[in-house]
């Protein structure tokens, strides 16, 4: 048995986390409540990101291999680098947050942008399910909360009405999904699942390959939570709503850091829960059928409706949705290198939606709005931040040589060569590449906003603050270095995954 | 010393862009400087002995873990090519010199526009070439829809659709091909080797000469090109015409031929006397040659006449390349070159000299305006592109629709005489372009105000001079290219199309 030093310290990112919200809680009712806002603003995120850092720091540096509590908790470099790029993710969303939408409570805003990243790290270093599920809650708790926090904003709290009420209503799904699947395996371990339906297979092919009715009921409930959580149609009715009545803030963090958890766990489930020789039982399971419809799904609709958005925060969560389908047809062929292929995909969407979203904050701070219209003539007024908002938005388009390229070409490509138990996925991948094809209208739709369209002149224009552009100009770089240079990421995230 | 072609344009466009705004003259000085010292490198890489044969420029690990590699090469064709860039990119720099509006800006996307032609054209990984080929597509719809003219946010955006489905097309061909040869290498070289099964080739040859030939202008999706070329301001509809329908016209011959040549073997079905996708290709690059030329002779605005004309001209370029021997792919080598150079010297003379003073491109408005007597270098220009563009003798044109008839004539007969009867439609579309454009003798409109025309300029002087100069060269001396083109066709990389072809 572990002792509780020991656990802390294998843990110590996320303890790390929990220690610094709290501490951001008390210094905002003690200290910094009667300075002005913006002040109290600018210390409650330097706390925030300097803990950030801490986290990010200790997650690299203090290795933590291993299962710990009877393997509710995985650890190991994958996960290690993961937990990075999140709180990388967490850090810049605060810096954004500076410039961004003002919001009510702004110490309860910072503890809890912390606190759900401490969800999102459990979900990364879970293996089993019954934590998974409760790191999966504490990170969506903490969202509607963040999404509703604007009070008297009713756009807000109608977003997170049906927030909350869809992912209620999905978490109870994958709870009966997971008791079920406790009945049927015995175990809630992750591995220990995985190796149960394994065993399940050849008395099911022996069956005529009939699937067991109860089975394909507990794995598909369970996977609808996780549908939730990267927005996978049907499950991404609120996906519109949030991004576009949201503060900024909350949208950014659940448009990049909130994407990468929920497909990094996905990902592993595919992978360490049924492992590489159970792509056989992910299809007895009927998870690659449920799998491939939601691909579908979310692709067709995600870019149909995208093009029809005039608000930029829908539009980019309709093109969440869309590469949402993209990023699950890696988590159909599960291998090591699809996984990895998988993290590079997330994480670089996650930074270039993270560029567009701070940029979003900036145009609606200075022109009251994110209709495509308040872009208007932005990059003959800001050179340097439509530049940028270039780079991410043709990143998300997938041109080369922009990281988003690369995710794609990577995902697709390992996806094809390992194929799912004997499913071609060259359908699914067709489809995929036809629909970036489509997708590319409603971006360049964007783009000609910013650099055809004329903007009004307006005198005194407010500029961009210092930290905000340095935010921006850090992402659009990583943007381009991690295009030019994938190798570096991808050599990465491969060695960490395959060392499992 | 060809890859600075490259370099030298991305660099030249990364200056542009943060350089501080400026004068305007300093920014067409600069990209004239450049333009012309990539050019000079492309020349001096053609000149070099022994220029035709295959050589590798640069190689070295970009991706490792995917067989990735920067791998920059050359033969003659890329040379031809890359030479026909430098020229055209030149030209479109003379011809733009009047650009007020956001110079440094427009020169920026200018030189990156050339910069990822050039790329395409020397590069041997077929990843590489698929980055540049993408990284070819945001400049041009900028270019269009900032600077360009009628319906130009139209044009720029069907523009760009197009060619994002074509590199789709041609994405999905790759990667399934790289997965099938088993995920080790990217290099043409390595995966023309590989023998992939022969329903593989069926369906994935179609689709990446499609993908391809789309931005060829492939009827029937061709109509993206006259609206593009239209909307666009004159150099860039001088290098759409001129060099980036090549780059379709380039990947079909460089990356669908050599890697999937299996797939046009005959199938085992006729459909509609239509044995193989190399009769449905050369079929469809014959009627495009007619269709072209028939819609160019009804059109009214001036433009779009040589918009289809462009059309109807890369439709000898696919059926030169589906002719598969010798002749017909030297002739479709040398139509791309020589329709580069006078479809640029075309839309230069019509986009620059003619519509920015008359402020129209209607023939009908134009043809009251006599204006041999009011501009007569444009009226000279015009008619010796127009002469050389329906393929007189002693021009580039020539040579090069002869080389196609020849190699299609023992495959295609019936295609062959469709192609010939698109010849002659195209005398007569040019005459009558020529004919109402300038040579109109009718009675002063009293309603059009007679205030002489602003003069030609010197640069536009210089740009056409070089034109027509390389137009007349390529004509009489045309040996010198096909030196540049022959050795290129022997190498290994079309031993699969020699052998389709049964030589």
């Amino acid at each position: 048995m572990n002792s509780y030093l020991e656990l802390l310290s294998a843990l110590a990112p996320e303890t790390v986390l929990v220690v610094g919200a709290l501490a951001v809680l008390i210094a905002d009712t003690l200290v910094v409540a009667g300075l002005p806002a913006r002040i109290r603003k600018m210390i409650l995120v330097l706390v925030g990101v300097a803990v950030c850092g801490l986290a990010a720091g200790s997650a690299l540096m203090i290795p933590s291999e291993g299962v710990l509590l009877d393997g509710m908790l995985v650890l190991g470099r994958t996960a290690a680098v993961v937990k990075a790029a999140l709180l990388f993710l967490t850090a810049v969303t605060l810096l954004i947050w500076i410039d961004g939408q003002p919001v009510a409570h702004p110490g309860e805003f910072c503890a809890l942008v912390l606190l759900a990243t401490v969800g999102m790290m459990l979900m990364v270093s879970a293996g089993d399910l019954l934590l998974l599920f409760i790191a999966l809650e504490l990170s969506s708790i903490c969202l509607y909360i963040l999404t509703g926090l604007n009070k008297g904003d009713a756009a807000s709290a109608e977003a997170a009405v049906k927030y909350f009420l869809v992912g209620g209503v999905a978490a109870a799904f994958t709870l009966f999904g997971i008791s079920l699947l406790y009945g049927v395996t015995g175990t809630t371990r992750l591995d220990a699942v995985g190796r149960s339906l394994l065993n399940l297979v050849p008395a099911i092919q022996h069956a005529g390959s009939r699937p067991d009715p109860l089975l394909v009921v507990a794995t598909i409930m369970t996977l609808a939570a996780f549908a939730f959580k990267i927005a996978a149609v049907p499950f991404h009715i609120w996906a519109p709503d949030v991004y576009a009545g949201a503060p900024t803030t909350t949208a950014a963090l659940i448009a990049s850091g909130s994407k990468v958890a929920g497909f990094f766990v996905l990902g592993r489930i595919a992978l360490a829960g049924l492992g590489p020789g159970g792509a056989k039982a992910l299809e007895i399971t009927g998870w690659l059928t449920a799998l491939s419809a939601l691909v579908c799904a979310s692709i067709v609709a995600g870019n149909l409706a995208a093009i029809v958005q005039s608000n930029v925060r829908r539009l980019l969560a309709y093109s969440a949705i869309a590469h949402g389908g993209y990023m699950l047809i890696g988590v159909m062929a599960p291998t090591e290198q699809t996984f990895a292929a998988l993290l590079y995909y997330a994480i670089t969407y996650a930074i270039a939606s993270l560029g567009v979203f701070a940029i979003v904050a900036f145009v609606e701070q200075t022109s009251g709005g994110a209709a495509l219209r308040n872009f208007a003539g932005l990059g003959r007024r800001f050179p340097a931040l439509g530049f940028c908002l270039m780079v991410f938005v043709l990143s998300l388009a997938g041109i080369p040589p922009l990281a988003g390229f690369f995710g794609k070409f990577f995902v697709f490509a390992a996806a094809l060569k390992t194929g799912a138990a004997g499913w071609n996925l060259l359908g699914l991948v067709v489809l995929a590449i036809a629909a970036s094809a489509v997708s590319l209208y409603y971006y360049l739709k964007l783009l000609k906003q910013v650099y055809v369209a004329d903007g009004e002149k307006r005198p005194g224009i407010q500029r961009p603050s210092f930290i905000l552009s340095t935010c921006v100009l850090l992402l659009a770089a990583l943007i381009v270095l991690l295009g030019c240079f994938p190798e570096e990421l991808t050599r990465h995230l491969h060695d960490a995954v395959t060392a499992h | 010393m060809a890859a600075w072609t490259i370099y030298c344009s991305f660099l030249g466009a990364a200056f542009l862009a943060l350089k501080p705004r400026g004068s305007a003259s300093f920014s067409k000085v600069a990209a004239l400087i450049i333009t012309s010292a990539s050019c000079l490198l492309a020349l001096c890489a053609c000149l070099q002995p022994g220029a035709g044969e295959f050589h590798i420029i640069s190689r070295c690990e970009w991706i490792p873990s995917l067989g990735i590699s920067w791998l920059l090469a050359a033969d003659g064709v890329s040379l031809v090519l890359l030479l026909l860039t430098g020229i055209a990119s030149v030209a479109g720099v003379l011809f733009s010199w009047n650009i007020e509006h956001r110079p440094s800006e427009f020169f920026a996307l200018y030189l990156a526009l050339v910069g990822g032609v050039y790329g395409v054209f020397l590069s041997y990984d077929l990843f590489l070439l698929f980055v540049f080929y993408e990284l070819a597509i945001i400049p041009k719809y900028f270019l269009i829809a900032i600077w360009g003219s009628t319906n130009r946010e139209y044009g720029a955006m069907k523009l760009a659709l197009y060619s994002f489905v074509g590199s789709a097309l041609v994405l999905i061909g790759i990667i399934a091909a790289y997965v099938q040869a088993g995920g080790h290498s990217m290099s043409l070289l390595d995966l023309s080797r590989f023998p992939f099964s022969q329903d593989f080739l069926m369906w994935v040859f179609p689709t990446v000469f499609l993908g391809f030939a789309i931005l060829a202008g492939l009827w029937p999706f061709h109509s993206w090109a006259p609206t593009g070329h239209v909307a666009a301001p004159t150099a860039a509809s001088m290098l759409l015409a001129g060099v980036v329908m090549k780059l379709g016209a380039y990947g079909c011959f460089r990356v669908a031929l050599p890697l999937f040549a299996g797939g046009m073997e005959p199938w085992n079905a006729s459909v509609l006397g239509l044995t193989s996708w190399r009769d449905v290709f050369a079929l469809l690059g014959a009627i495009g040659i007619l269709y072209g030329a028939m819609v160019a002779l009804v059109q009214r605005d001036f433009k779009f006449v040589i918009g289809y004309s462009s059309v109807s001209h890369m439709g000898f370029v696919v059926l030169g390349l589906m002719t598969l021997n010798a002749t017909g792919l030297t002739g479709a080598v040398l139509q791309m070159f020589s329709h580069g150079i006078i479809a640029g010297l075309l839309f230069a003379v019509v986009g620059r000299v003619l519509y920015d003073r008359t402020h129209t491109r209607d023939l009908a408005a134009l043809q009251s305006m006599n204006l041999f007597a009011a501009l007569p270098f444009a009226a000279v220009t015009f008619t010796i592109a127009g002469v050389a563009s329906m393929g007189l003798p002693g021009f580039s044109g020539f040579v090069a629709e002869l080389h196609v008839l020849l190699g299609a004539w023992p495959t295609f007969p019936k295609l062959t005489v469709v192609a010939g009867l698109g010849i002659l439609v195209a005398i007569a579309y040019t005459l009558r372009a020529i004919q109402k454009g300038f040579f109109r003798d009718s009675p002063p409109d009293d309603s059009i105000p007679t205030e002489p025309l602003p003069a030609v300029t010197l640069a536009e002087r210089l740009g056409s001079l070089l034109l027509i100069g390389v137009a007349i060269f390529a004509g009489l001396y045309p040996s010198w290219l096909i030196r540049l083109i022959a050795p290129a066709l022997e190498h290994e990389l079309f031993a699969g199309v020699r052998k389709v072809a049964g030589l």
